[in-house]
């Protein structure tokens, strides 16, 4: 052991569920390093609630593949972030542990699900976290801290030991203030890991060149269109503005599956995690059940009273998108969708190499502001493609409206991650000049 | 009334590990709960990582079977609860198993060759193990250590036509499944049969859980017996699943609750699809057990009784023709007469038997040192000292303690002589001309050399005797 760090910050944000006083570590590109992580991803010896009343008191056995890599490399496991509770949110608000706020402006959400992660890196606590981004789980929360966050491409990095909302859909990732934090951060996490099928050994060895001399960007008029904020979509064609400055040419691209994905992604996302949070029945993790009871009404009493509204809701869509007489209805037809908006992506990478819009629609919500889940879900609309396709995608702030952050999103070809790496880098290099 | 009968059978496939993770699959007399990690276990976060041996068992049943191998093959969750299901689901296989359409060919009621069509194999993990604690407790325990377990599930079409045909089907099954090394029958469980059984024109019933061929064939037997009896009365079977009670030979319905469950199937997202056809091709497969009859037939020259008998079994087989070399027709009647109905009187498999030891009891028969009735003898002395634990003894060393060998020429003119003087009627009979006392006088010398002589030597000695008109 190279040395313990002692970690106890004035977390006025609630942006840690769990800290760890005294964090030790070894030698390594890391050293010292104090990495915060969601608390989706399982840390041996401590606790990992998923933000969730039925997990919390469930300390894993083992270290997620990703944990593993950071404490090989030196990192110093500080703590484990809030979060909507299973991912499942855009603010942070579903936590069983309360909201996170916004470190720009304490009265605004940080974004989610990763939020807490966002938080702690935005407020200084931490220099990066761990995130994860199944919908946009790490670019919301980048957008609107105003920090950087980068979604890789769908099998680049393990999800052995991230508990599963969508696995079809999530990575795991890094958050930062700076692009070059957020690659180094990338090199440590994203190597090759035989416990996860559906991963591919592609590790990722850059470092960020501000060179885009003649770098294609598309630019989709349905990241432009209605629901975006004009103010949020003029700051944005700003920043496109400052890359055509840099040599990058634009290049109009259209996708048009966009009026489908986010009902796709609902399907599948519910779907999944139907499936996934089943295992949580009070047999082993949370509470013991009521013995008295049969062991079906047990469960149910148990996951009634354990999981939050919006867990509970995305279950019950979930269900019912697999059931019998409807799942040819439902969970078929996203998938078709979902392949129509990956063709999309492929047709439009052929006359570009990245493709830029907003991040989010808007700047940060207040707390409370979104008390209606269908407004609450349109929000993803802009980040949930890159998800439906698998591709990478980063987040890098851009300019305010009202003093709020904005974020620029940069997507790429599958296992181009460090082509969206370089765009942002640029972008950032030359803003900061 | 015709009979219809098709089944689902679930085989324990005999890999080393797990199918999803490294854990054993040898928890026999182990603590529960011991063979686990978090794959198994379903810990949050945990990965399922598919086993390639699984797989070429699968593929090897699959090419045996004669069945077609698709392009693409996926694995589904199967979504229920119950507490010995660690994360809800179980990883099976839905509407693109590993194979389809094969078929096993046995024998009908009348002894014609008939063939069954096998509908698809796939493979899925077995579930963790309920143990209910007596007394009346308040709960229950779970045992993980079998949870994980590759299954291989293999369905038939409706083409058995009696509960006996079904049995045969199983033993066929069973056969090949062990002759392709994919299976350890001796495993407690490692065969599970659901049944369908239907009378024609009639509903289908499933009988589930079934775990013995005997279970087979009684859950059917009890089943036809109880159809056809309601339908006598004018009474209609009902469409539904029904358990079979081992102990008691009857089926009981189940609730009916558990028809209607519904197991929101849909392609597991933490594995990629399987796309395996073109490793067929590779598998070498063993010589199945057709192939082996015939060839035990045209190479030792042995009967087909005796080849189908000693190919039933590839572990009875291996262990003929590691003794066949002595004299092979003589190692048939041998093995597959005398020391398989010794080995099942007592309960023994043939792995107890060394078989260099009956190599040379087959030596000493051969060269006529002992007689069968005394090589009976020492093989029944050798099975009880094996049965008994001890090591077994060989065989010319029970022949030399219990005097077992063979008694030749003047050895028993002495007794010869004592029985004709002993049973002088018997000698007034034969020289009477009734020619059946001749046997008996045999017979008692026989007795009181305690089968050391051959009959027909000691039937000329006697007549010999008999016939210079004494001793």
């Amino acid at each position: 052991m190279a040395g313990t760090l002692n970690f106890s910050p004035d977390d006025r944000y609630n942006a840690f569920i769990t800290t760890c006083r005294e964090a030790p570590f070894c030698d390594g590109a890391l050293a010292g390093t104090a990495v915060a992580v969601k608390d989706n991803i399982s840390t041996a010896g401590i606790r990992t609630t998923c933000a969730s009343r039925i997990l919390e008191s469930y300390v894993p056995p083992y270290d997620a593949h990703v944990v593993g890599l950071l404490r090989e490399k030196g990192a110093a496991i500080v703590g484990k972030t809030n979060m909507d509770e299973f991912g499942m949110g855009t603010t942070t608000e579903t936590s069983a542990f309360g909201p996170v706020r916004n470190p720009v402006d304490p009265s605004r959400v940080p974004g989610g699900s990763s939020g807490g992660s966002a938080a702690a890196v935005a407020a200084g606590f931490v220099p990066m976290a761990l995130g994860t981004d199944t919908g946009g789980s790490i670019r919301c929360p980048a957008a609107f801290c105003g920090i950087v966050g980068l979604k890789p491409t769908y099998g680049r990095v393990s999800r052995y030991g991230l508990i599963a909302y969508a696995n079809s859909l999530e990575q795991i990732g890094p958050m930062a203030r700076t692009v070059e934090d957020v690659s180094r951060l990338m090199s440590v996490i994203a190597r090759y890991d035989p416990h996860d099928s559906t991963m591919l050994d592609r590790p990722y060895d850059h470092r960020p060149s501000a060179d885009i001399a003649g770098l294609r960007v598309g630019v989709p008029e349905e990241y432009f269109g209605e629901g975006v904020d004009p103010r949020v979509a003029e700051t944005v064609r700003d920043a496109i503005g400052v890359l055509e400055g840099l040599g990058a040419d634009t290049v109009p691209v259209s996708i048009p599956g966009m009026r489908h994905a986010l009902a796709a992604y609902y399907v599948i996302c519910t779907s999944e995690a139907s499936s996934n949070l089943a295992r949580f029945d009070g047999v082993r993790y949370g509470p013991a059940v009521d013995t008295k009871k049969t062991w079906h009404e047990a469960y149910q009493d148990l996951r009634q009273a354990k999981f939050g509204t919006e867990v509970r809701r995305r279950i019950m869509l979930g269900t019912f998108a697999l059931s019998a007489g409807y799942a040819g209805r439902y969970y078929a037809k996203a998938q078709v969708a979902r392949r129509n908006i990956k063709e999309d992506f492929e047709r439009a990478f052929r006359d570009a190499d990245v493709i830029a819009g907003p991040t989010m629609p808007t700047v940060a919500f207040r707390l409370g502001e979104k008390t209606d889940p269908l407004s609450m879900y349109l929000s993803d609309i802009l980040t949930v493609p890159a998800n439906l396709a698998g591709v990478p995608a980063i987040s890098v702030p851009c300019g305010r409206v009202d003093g709020l952050p904005v974020g620029l999103q940069l997507m790429g070809r599958q296992f181009e991650d460090e082509r969206v790496v370089d765009a942002a880098f640029a972008y950032e290099q030359e803003v900061r000049r | 009334m015709k009979t219809i009968v098709g089944l689902e059978i679930h085989v324990q496939l005999s890999t080393a590990t797990k199918l999803f993770c490294g854990c054993s699959t040898d928890y026999r007399d182990d603590e529960p709960n011991t063979h686990c990690c978090p794959v198994c276990l379903g810990l949050p976060g945990a990965l399922p990582r598919l086993n390639q041996k699984a797989v070429e068992y699968g593929l090897r049943v699959a090419k045996a079977l004669d069945m077609e191998v698709p392009e693409e093959s996926e694995f589904a969750r199967k979504n229920y609860f119950y507490p010995d299901l660690p994360k809800a689901y179980q990883v099976t296989q839905y509407d693109k198993p590993l194979a389809i359409a094969g078929t096993v060919e046995i024998e009908d009621d009348e002894g014609h060759e008939k063939i069954v069509r096998i509908t698809r194999v796939h493979l899925e993990e077995d579930p963790g193990r309920l143990v209910h604690v007596a007394g009346g407790s308040k709960y229950s325990l779970v045992d993980y250590n079998r949870s994980g377990i590759p299954l291989l599930e293999i369905v038939t079409e409706p083409d058995m036509r009696s509960p006996q045909e079904a049995r045969r089907f199983l033993n066929k099954l069973r056969t090949i499944l062990e002759y392709l090394g994919v299976f350890d029958g001796d495993r407690e469980g490692s065969l599970r049969v659901d049944a369908n059984i239907s009378l024609e024109g009639s509903v289908r019933v499933e009988v589930k859980n079934i775990s013995s061929y005997k279970g087979v064939e009684k859950a059917l037997t009890f089943e036809v017996t109880r159809q056809k009896n309601l339908l006598r009365r004018g009474q209609t079977v009902t469409r539904e699943t029904r358990h079979f009670m081992e102990g008691r030979g009857i089926t009981t319905s189940a609730r009916s609750k558990e028809e209607e469950h519904d197991y929101r199937y849909f392609p597991e997202p933490d594995l990629r699809p399987l796309r395996v056809a073109g490793w067929v091709a590779e598998i070498d497969l063993p010589e199945l057990p057709v192939a082996r009859k015939n060839r035990f037939m045209e190479q030792y020259g042995i009967s087909l009784n005796h080849a189908r008998t000693l190919t039933g079994d590839p572990k009875l087989a291996d262990f003929y023709e590691r003794v066949a070399s002595v004299e092979p027709v003589l190692a048939a009647t041998w093995v597959a007469d005398t020391l398989l109905g010794e080995l099942n009187y007592r309960d023994m498999s043939i792995a107890a038997v060394p078989p260099d030891r009956i190599a040379e009891l087959l030596e000493l028969l051969k060269e006529e040192t002992i007689t069968d009735k005394a090589g009976v003898q020492v093989l029944r002395e050798m099975l009880d000292s094996c049965a008994a634990g001890k090591p077994c003894e060989m065989p010319a060393a029970i022949v030399e303690r219990e005097g077992l060998g063979k008694a030749t020429g003047g050895e028993f003119t002495p007794i010869v002589q004592a029985v004709i003087a002993a049973n002088p009627q018997a000698v007034e009979d034969y020289r009477t001309g009734k020619k059946g006392a001749l046997n008996f006088l045999v017979g008692q010398v026989m007795k009181e050399t305690r089968g050391r002589a051959d009959p027909r030597e000691l039937g000329r000695i006697v007549s010999g005797c008999l016939e210079t008109g004494g001793v």
